[in-house]
């Protein structure tokens, strides 16, 4: 199934600054695991060193959270749209 | 602390009805609304980015009561984006500053400040006096402080946070909807996601996401139309498109699901990873050289390679002469380029980057390599004051 992977700004700048990345998959885990592999600067962003996707970064399908879907198991439809959304906070850096 | 022509709540003078005409003669405010306004008691957490303009139009809405949180003093680099602050105030109290020009905008309102950083010690206390608490912060800590405070008082939190071209506005509030934590059960290690003084901003973000802010806080205030409960609102400023995605309560939240296992507000930095010395960048096996060092090798015509790991837009803002730019990201592919014989010194801008170049190439085998401790900023308070800072 081609689908496309929105891509939040903060995380631009390691997918060739482009806005959203089309893959071929069928499940939301191996759509990521395409992305994280083609672009593999993401995939410390995405996963743990224990390869799970990391809990400050959202996975929505359409407009729905996956952790109330199938989580990384949710099925997907041609031309569906994922989106990454990540925690951002601005402001002043952590104190050195 | 104001000195404002306060009048009875439960009435508006002749002045402020001219005042708040336009607001008065919609049937969705209407006298009614506009009093409800003029009870209603809001707690912006910080004067910054998010918190100019909330403040700026919360007291033009006239909001009774606008409490400010904010320690900090106004920078040069603030003024490109916090309007509340103008030149003049460069220096001083953001909290005075912002005081002063609200006074400006609509005298009726009461301004309480609050010169204070927000910690767990304080924030209940503090937040028990308002209705709403709207989160203006620009860190990763204090909103889950905000939010926890929030959910333990029953307080509805409204939420915008921006980051470059990028924004995010909701409400959480507990007792109907998701808190943060639904949303975000645990932060970002500190250093994976950066500042506006590493990331930078648009100025006019901030601006845009805090109008949200206010008009959802307004929203919540006057009880019309939908706000953003259950909603995450997310602005590409870039590509001009404003989305929608659903939030649910998580029925396992620590703080605000079914069984709470918070149930008062812990050690925020310590949750964020802040103090745990793992998560910070370990510089402690770099080998470091000062810039008068570096300086002085110059001068002495000592062989060796300076490397600049900024951005290209940063090397056109000021550069090190005799440096060579290597960005970054590019530093795997491209040190090749560079000979593990001859001593190497590499910079970036503040000493961070630089270091994490180094301990790369000394795990690529370069032995000779140091990093310029304070980068270039420490060029130019040390070595070259012509060289701007940024």
């Amino acid at each position: 199934m081609a689908v496309k992977i929105m891509i939040p700004t903060p995380l631009r700048q390691y997918v060739g600054k482009k806005d959203q990345v089309e893959v071929e998959a069928k499940t939301v885990e191996e759509a990521l695991s395409r992305l994280a592999s083609e672009y593999t600067e993401l995939r410390r962003h995405l996963y743990n060193q224990e390869g799970k996707l990391r809990s400050f970064v959202n996975v929505y399908l359409g407009d729905e959270d996956i952790r109330y879907l199938q989580k990384e198991q949710t099925p997907l439809n041609e031309n569906d749209v994922l989106s990454i959304v990540p925690s951002i906070a601005g402001g002043t850096p952590a104190p050195q | 602390m104001a000195t404002a022509t306060l009048t009875s709540v439960s009435d508006l003078s002749k002045d402020e009805i001219l005042r708040y005409s336009r607001h008065l003669i919609m049937p969705e405010v209407g006298m009614d609304g506009q009093l409800k306004l003029k009870k209603a008691k809001v707690l912006c957490i910080g004067a910054g980015g998010l918190g100019s303009p909330l403040l700026l139009y919360l007291g033009a809405a006239g909001v009774g009561r606008l409490g400010i949180v904010d320690f900090d003093v106004v920078d040069f680099t603030n003024l490109q984006r916090q309007v509340i602050h103008g030149t003049a105030d460069v220096g001083r109290s953001k909290l005075e500053s912002a005081q002063a020009t609200i006074r400006g905008i609509n005298p009726n309102v009461e301004v309480v400040g609050y010169d204070a950083r927000l910690t767990s010690e304080n924030a209940l206390e503090l937040f028990r006096d308002f209705d709403i608490i709207v989160d203006g912060t620009d860190n990763f800590p204090t909103r889950y402080l905000v939010n926890d405070a929030c959910v333990l008082l029953g307080k509805p939190n409204v939420y915008g946070s921006i980051f470059r071209f990028e924004g995010q506005a909701s409400v959480f509030y507990a007792r109907q909807g998701p808190c943060y934590r639904c949303l975000y059960p645990e932060p970002p290690p500190p250093g994976l996601v950066p500042s506006c003084a590493e990331g930078g901003v648009l100025g006019v973000l901030p601006g845009i996401v805090g109008c949200l802010q206010a008009m959802e806080t307004i929203k919540l205030i006057i009880g019309q139309g939908q706000t953003l409960i259950g909603r995450l609102l997310v602005f590409d400023a870039l590509g001009m498109k404003f989305r929608e995605l659903k939030l649910r309560k998580n029925p396992d939240c620590p703080v605000c699901g079914a069984h709470p296992t918070i149930t008062g507000l812990i050690d925020y930095e310590q949750f964020c990873g802040i103090r745990g010395e793992e998560h910070t960048s370990d510089m402690s096996g770099i080998p470091e050289i000062g810039p008068r060092e570096v300086k002085k090798m110059i001068d002495e015509k000592q062989p060796f390679v300076l490397i600049d790991v900024r951005e290209p837009h940063e090397f056109q803002i000021c550069r090190i002469p005799g440096s060579t730019l290597i960005p970054l990201g590019e530093i795997p592919k491209r040190m090749h380029e560079l000979d593990s014989a001859s001593e190497i010194v590499v910079h970036c801008r503040s000493g961070q980057r630089s270091a994490r170049a180094v301990e790369f190439l000394m795990k690529a085998g370069f032995q000779k390599i140091y990093n310029l401790k304070g980068g270039i900023l420490a060029w130019s308070d040390q070595v070259d004051p012509s060289v701007p800072k940024y």
